[in-house]
C-alpha cells in the first residue's frame, strides 16, 4: 500500500487537509506539525486521544504526507472559468482516468452529497445511424463508436440543483478552487420545475449551455471527463444493437401532461432509462439538416441555434418518439424570458428539455475540452 | 425592411372611414418609438415592439446611463436591424432624458423605467399626446396611483392608446383560461390563492461597492428594486401578476378589504423593502384571495394559482398548462392549440391600432390591478386592516419631493408593523 501511495502524490486540499481538519486541528497547527515532523507517524495510532481513531487508509494518507515532507499549501488563488481553467482539470483528469482501460459500470455519489448517479459501460461498435425516411435523417450511413460510459438516468433535479445551488452542494469557497471556477446558473426568478416536481424528476430547461457547464462542473468534482453526448453517441446508446424499435408504452414516457420520476420504464438493453420520452437531452452538436449526406463525428457549436436534442419528451407526438428523430433548438424555447439579453442559462418555455452525461474512455486534449464544455455561443445570436 | 407594406397597413389604408389616419400615413409609413429606460426589460420591449409592425422605427433612448443605453441599442439592432434608428443626438441621460425622448418627434412610447417614475413618465406622455406602452406596476403609492388615473383618464379623451404589460392578459392559455371561468366552468367562485415564492430579483450589493461621488438618489435608482419608493416592494414589482390574476379572476372589481402580513426574515445593507409578504383580501360576496410572496434564496419555490369555486377548481402554475376540475378530478377544460408570446401580443395590439386609427385603452384595469398590489403591501407594512376605499384615498407619498438627483436622500427606514402608521 505504501509502495503504490509513492507513486501517487496526495492531493493536500480533498485528501489531507478534510483529514487534519477532522482529526487535528482543534489541538495542533501547521507550526507544531513542522516541529514534531519525526514523532507523528509514531503517534498516529493514538490520536485523537479519546476520539474517534484514524482508519487504516487515513494514517496511510498522513504517512505519505509526512513522507513528501509536509506539504502546506497556502490558500490558493481563485481561478477564472477559462482554457488555464481546462488546462487544471484535464491534468487532474489525466491523472484520475489513465488507468482505466475499458469502461466498467459504476454508481457514485456527486461528491459532497447524498446525491447519487450511476454510470454505465457502452461497448465500441458499428451501428446506422438515421432513416431514410425523414429528411433530416437521411441517407442511413454506418458509424463506428469508441468506448464510452453513459449516465443510466437523465439528469435530475436533485443533481441539477446542486449545480445551480452552491450552497446545497455544501461547497465551501476556496475548498476546491477548480469547481469555484466553473460558471454557474444564475439564480432563476421563478421556480423552474413549472410545478412538476423535483425529488427524482428529471431537470428541465436548461440551455446546452447550461448543461455543458453542469458537465464540466461534475468533472472538477469527479475528475471524471463528462461531457454531452454526440447525436451518434446518443442514437448507437439508444438503438443499444437492437434488431428493431422498442415497444414504446413499456420503454417510454409518453402521452403526458408532464414529465414523471427518472427510471420507472424499462431500461434498454444497455440498461439506459428514459432514452426515449419523459424529456429529450441535449446532445453536444450542433443541428444541420443536411449533416447525414458528410457525417462527422462530432458537430462543435458555431451558433446559438439550432442544437440538437433527441429522444422526445412526454410533450412529443409518438410518431416523433424515436431513436432517429432530430429536435434542433429554437430561440422560441426562451420566449417567456421577458429581458434582452435573455438568459444564458434558462430556456424558459422548454418544458420537455433535459440532459444525460457522457464519459469517454479516450480523455481528449484540454482544447477539445475546452470546447465541449464552453460552446461559445452561450449568448442569443 | 420589406419591400411592401404588411397587411394590417394594406387593410388600414383600405378602409374609407377613416381619411385622416390615411392622410397621415401617406405622409410617413413609420411609427416612431421612443424608448424610456433601456434595461433588460426595455430593450425586450423595444424590441418587440418593432416586430409589431413593419415600418416601427426606434428613434429615441432614455435612461441614466451610457453604457446601458449602448449596450440596449446594441442588442436591439442585433435583432430588429435597421429599424434601429437612433442618431446619437436621440440618446438621452439623465432623469429628465424622459422629457427628450417624449419631446422627440415620437409616436409611441415605452416607459420602463422602474416603477416610481412611472406616474411621472405617464403623465407627461400624455399631455403631450403621445401612444403608450407601460410595464407594469404603474405607481408604487396612491398619490402615484391618483396621479395615472387622471392620466388615463386624460388619454382616453385625447384618443391615445395606453397598453400594458400585464402580460397575461396577453397570453391566450391563460386569457381563455379566466373566459371559462367568467362563464362558471367552476361554479361560483369562492377562493383564490396565489403563490410567488422566488429567489431574491437583484438583491443589494454590499455599500463598500458604492462609487465615490455617487449620489444617494442615483445609488438607490441604480439598486431600485430594494427602495419602496423606486421599486415599491417585490409584492407590488413582481408579485403583481399574480395580483393581477386575482383582480381579473374577480373581473377586476375591488375587494372590500384586506389584512397582512409581512417583514424581512434575511437581513441586507441598505434597502427598505421586505422579503415576505401574504395578503388575505375580503371581496363582497364573502370569497378569500390569499397571495404570497417571497423572495428568499435557497428554500422552496413556486409560482401557482389554486382557484376554488363550486363546482370545481382550477390550478395554474401545476406544469405547462392549466388544470380545470370538478371535485372529483374529472376534466372540465383544457386549453387546446399553441401558446402564444404575451410579451409580443401586447406590442401586436398596440401597433395595429395606431395602424388602424384605432384606439385601445386598457388604463383602468391596469391601475386598479396596481392599487390592489399596493393595497397588500400596506396592510403588511401597517399591520392595519384596511378598506378599499382608505387606500384608494390614503396619502401616502414615497417619490422624493422636491426630487434632486444629486441631493442627499436618507435610505427610508424598513416598515415596521404596528409602529409604521398608515397615513
Amino acid at each position: 500500500m505504501i509502495l503504490l501511495l509513492a507513486f501517487f502524490a496526495v492531493d493536500f486540499s480533498t485528501e489531507v487537509k478534510p483529514l487534519i481538519d477532522k482529526q487535528c486541528a482543534a489541538c495542533h497547527d501547521r507550526a507544531f506539525f513542522v516541529r514534531k515532523k519525526d514523532k507523528i507517524v509514531g503517534s498516529l495510532t493514538s490520536m485523537p486521544p479519546g476520539g474517534p481513531q484514524l482508519k487504516a487508509k487515513e494514517k496511510a494518507t498522513l504517512t505519505q504526507w509526512v513522507a513528501e515532507g509536509l506539504p502546506y499549501p497556502e490558500p490558493q488563488k481563485a481561478l477564472n472559468d477559462d482554457l488555464a481553467l481546462t488546462r487544471k482539470l484535464h491534468s487532474q483528469i489525466l491523472k484520475t482516468s489513465a488507468r482505466e482501460k475499458s469502461p466498467q459500470a459504476y454508481k457514485s455519489l456527486i461528491p459532497g452529497s447524498d446525491v447519487p448517479y450511476e454510470m454505465l459501460p457502452i461497448p465500441a461498435g458499428k451501428f446506422k445511424m438515421g432513416n431514410n425516411a425523414v429528411k433530416d435523417e437521411s441517407p442511413e450511413h454506418e458509424v463506428a463508436i469508441e468506448p464510452f460510459w453513459m449516465a443510466a438516468r437523465e439528469v435530475t433535479w436533485n443533481e441539477y440543483r446542486l449545480f445551480m445551488f452552491a450552497t446545497l452542494a455544501g461547497e465551501e469557497a476556496g475548498a476546491n478552487i477548480g469547481v469555484d471556477a466553473v460558471s454557474r446558473p444564475t439564480k432563476p426568478y421563478v421556480e423552474m420545475s413549472f410545478g412538476m416536481g423535483i425529488e427524482g424528476y428529471p431537470a428541465i430547461s436548461m440551455t446546452h449551455h447550461a448543461a455543458s457547464k453542469y458537465a464540466q462542473w461534475m468533472s472538477a468534482k469527479t475528475g471524471h471527463f463528462y461531457r454531452l453526448p454526440t447525436e451518434a453517441e446518443w442514437e448507437y446508446a439508444c438503438k443499444a444493437n437492437s434488431p428493431a424499435p422498442p415497444d414504446l408504452d413499456s420503454v417510454a414516457v409518453i402521452k403526458r401532461k408532464q414529465y414523471e420520476l427518472v427510471g420507472t420504464k424499462k431500461p434498454n438493453a444497455f440498461g439506459l432509462y428514459d432514452m426515449l420520452g419523459n424529456v429529450m437531452e441535449w446532445t453536444t452538436d450542433q443541428y444541420y439538416p443536411e449533416a447525414y449526406k458528410d457525417p462527422k463525428p462530432w458537430y462543435p457549436s458555431k451558433t446559438s441555434y439550432p442544437h440538437t436534442a433527441r429522444g422526445g419528451s412526454w410533450a412529443d407526438k409518438i410518431e416523433r418518439v424515436t431513436c432517429t428523430a432530430r429536435f434542433p433548438s429554437d430561440a422560441s424555447w426562451k420566449q417567456q424570458d421577458p429581458n434582452l439579453p435573455k438568459s444564458i442559462w434558462y430556456h424558459t418555455d422548454a418544458l420537455g428539455l433535459g440532459f444525460r452525461i457522457v464519459r469517454p474512455l479516450k480523455v481528449p486534449s484540454a482544447e477539445e475540452m475546452h470546447r465541449y464544455w464552453n460552446n461559445g455561443v452561450a449568448e442569443d445570436q | 425592411m420589406p419591400e411592401t407594406p404588411r397587411r394590417d397597413f394594406l387593410k388600414a389604408a383600405a378602409v374609407i372611414a377613416a381619411p385622416a389616419i390615411i392622410k397621415a400615413q401617406t405622409v410617413t409609413n413609420a411609427i416612431k418609438v421612443g424608448l424610456v429606460g433601456a434595461g433588460g426589460r426595455g430593450t425586450g420591449a423595444a424590441s418587440q415592439a418593432l416586430k409589431a409592425d413593419d415600418y416601427a422605427e426606434l428613434t429615441a433612448v432614455a435612461d441614466v446611463s451610457t453604457e446601458q443605453i449602448n449596450a440596449s441599442l446594441t442588442r436591439i439592432e442585433h435583432i430588429n436591424g435597421a429599424k434601429v434608428k437612433v442618431a446619437d443626438g436621440n440618446k438621452y441621460l439623465g432623469f429628465d432624458a424622459y422629457k427628450q425622448v417624449i419631446d422627440s418627434d415620437i409616436d409611441v412610447v415605452l416607459l420602463c423605467t422602474p416603477p416610481g417614475f412611472r406616474p411621472g413618465h405617464l403623465r407627461y406622455a400624455v399631455e403631450k399626446n403621445k401612444h403608450i406602452f407601460t410595464e407594469k406596476p404603474m405607481a408604487v403609492d396612491p398619490t402615484g396611483i391618483r396621479s395615472v388615473i387622471e392620466s388615463v383618464r386624460m388619454a382616453k379623451e385625447k384618443n391615445k392608446s395606453v397598453v400594458d404589460g400585464f402580460m397575461w392578459r396577453y397570453a391566450n392559455h391563460i386569457s381563455e383560461l379566466m373566459e371559462q371561468v367568467h362563464k362558471g366552468i367552476i361554479g361560483d367562485v369562492l377562493s383564490y390563492y396565489a403563490t410567488y415564492y422566488t429567489n431574491p430579483v437583484k438583491p443589494m450589493p454590499p455599500a463598500s461597492t458604492r462609487p465615490a461621488g455617487m449620489s444617494d438618489v442615483e445609488w438607490q435608482t441604480k439598486n431600485w428594486y430594494n427602495f419602496v419608493w423606486t421599486c415599491g416592494d417585490g409584492y407590488v414589482e413582481q408579485a403583481v401578476h399574480s395580483v393581477d390574476k386575482v383582480a381579473w379572476c374577480f373581473k377586476d372589481t375591488p375587494p372590500v378589504s384586506c389584512v397582512a402580513h409581512g417583514g424581512r426574515q434575511i437581513p441586507q445593507e441598505g434597502g427598505n423593502i421586505f422579503d415576505h409578504i401574504e395578503v388575505n383580501y375580503l371581496y363582497p360576496n364573502g370569497a378569500r384571495a390569499f397571495i404570497a410572496h417571497r423572495q428568499i434564496p435557497g428554500i422552496y419555490n413556486e409560482n401557482a394559482d389554486y382557484i376554488l369555486g363550486t363546482n370545481g377548481k382550477v390550478t395554474i402554475g401545476r406544469g405547462p398548462l392549466p388544470i380545470v376540475e370538478d371535485h372529483k378530478g374529472k376534466t372540465l377544460w383544457e386549453f387546446q392549440g399553441t401558446k402564444n408570446d404575451g410579451y409580443q401580443y401586447e406590442h401586436d395590439i398596440l401597433f395595429a391600432a395606431i395602424r388602424k386609427g384605432e384606439v385601445v385603452n386598457k388604463g383602468d384595469r391596469m391601475v386598479s390591478s396596481t392599487l390592489l398590489a399596493i393595497h397588500g403591501r400596506t396592510a403588511a407594512y401597517t399591520g392595519a386592516q384596511l378598506t378599499w376605499e382608505q387606500i384608494q384615498n390614503s396619502k401616502l407619498s414615497t417619490f422624493p419631493e422636491p426630487f434632486d438627483a444629486n441631493g442627499s436622500l436618507p435610505d427610508m427606514p424598513i416598515a415596521k408593523p404596528g409602529i409604521t402608521k398608515f397615513v
